[in-house]
């Protein structure tokens, strides 16, 4: 009777922490579903130059969750390139969410079941891993469901919204909300990178050479999410040589913030 | 040539997914490797920071807008401003600075 009680006293705790995951999930997903909506708004509209209906349109971001990848697959149906040239964009396009996928893992449970793994893989967005990755504590699946729940109809509705409506929304507005996503990126390395030096200087480092390479003149003609690949393994291996993490010190983070759990 | 839409689409979901899912799948035990662990830690913060800037100054209408959308949202990140904050700081700077810009 007494363990009885104490099993379901232990279910419902789970449970509790669950639907607490679930819904920060969704209050984290707002600021991003409304960067999702303006940026996908502009993919519809390239959508629509390379011929794509409103559903065709509204189908590959369902399925494909990728800003700067679907751009480029976009880019290619317009050139109506060959399907092995489409594969090879997608991959450059998108090789960053496999070193995201690294990161990410490091941090699931390994008892986290296959279906649950297969599914976040489905929408692994930058957002996405930004978000979980700097969530304290082992990743739970449901924070990832409630982001996946609230951005995803605003990602792909927005496409179709592109394709159908393309210049109807005032400029002002665009311009104003097209800056939600960055300011989300910077609430997200800005904290840490005040309390660890090493991280402060990675990002100002970080900031100065995607600049310098976005005005090189080779670099430069490269596709956005290139250089993204490039910049990330080169910065991130040299910090890693000059500064290697000590085990206790990524644990030390991760026990400190568990205690500010409830913020935001 | 013409090419179904459909397949181009199905092409663009499948070489997405498989860079998604096979590390998120198959690579599931925790890595011992020194270096390794460092390059993954150190990554999202590079990743991030690239993605930001200077994407951020020319995704407004004027760059200007844009770079005191990046100064104020830093500022307001680095009081511990949450992420809602933070994202509705930088658009209201956009939106204010560009009545007086254009």
């Amino acid at each position: 009777m007494k363990e009885e009680k104490e099993v379901s006293r232990a279910c419902s705790l789970k449970q509790s922490v669950n639907r607490a995951a679930y819904f920060d999930g969704l209050k984290v997903g707002i600021p991003i579903a409304l960067g999702y909506f303006v940026v996908s708004f502009a993919l519809g509209m390239q959508a629509k130059a390379s011929g794509l209906t409103a559903f065709q349109g509204g189908l590959a971001s369902f399925t494909c969750s990728a800003s700067a990848g679907e751009y480029a697959g976009f880019k290619a149906i317009a050139e109506n390139a060959t399907y092995l040239t489409i594969v090879l964009a997608s991959l450059v396009a998108n090789a960053r969410y496999f070193l995201m996928g690294c990161a990410l893992c490091q941090k699931m449970s390994p008892s986290l079941p296959f279906r649950s793994r297969a599914f976040v893989a489905l929408y692994l967005t930058d957002e996405l891993f930004g978000m979980a990755i700097m969530r304290p504590g082992v990743f739970n699946p449901r924070f990832a469901y409630g982001i996946i729940t609230i951005t995803v109809p605003f990602w792909t509705i927005g496409t179709s919204l592109g394709v159908v409506a393309g210049n109807i929304m005032p400029e002002q507005w665009v311009s104003a909300l097209s800056v939600a996503l960055f300011g989300m990126f910077l609430a997200v390395i800005v904290p840490p990178g005040r309390k660890n030096k090493i991280v402060g200087g990675l990002v100002l480092v970080s900031f100065l050479f995607s600049y310098l390479a976005s005005k090189a003149p080779f670099l430069s003609e490269w596709a956005e999410g290139s250089r993204i690949v490039l910049l990330t393994v080169v910065l991130a291996s040299v910090a890693a040589i000059l500064f290697p993490v000590k085990e206790d010190e990524e644990r030390d983070e991760t026990e400190n913030t568990s205690v500010t759990e409830e913020e935001p | 040539m013409t090419h179904n839409v459909y397949v181009y689409i199905f092409l663009m979901w499948f070489s997405t997914y498989l860079l998604r899912a096979i590390p998120l799948t198959l690579f599931r035990k925790p890595l011992r490797n020194r270096f390794l662990r460092s390059f993954l830690y150190y990554t999202p913060y590079v990743t991030l920071a690239v993605m930001t800037f200077p994407a951020i100054v020319n995704a407004t209408q004027t760059p200007t807008s844009g770079a005191l959308a990046l100064v104020l949202g830093v500022i307001a990140a680095w009081f511990g401003w949450n992420l809602f904050q933070v994202a509705a700081t930088c658009c209201a700077v956009v939106f204010l600075s560009e009545l007086w810009l254009l």
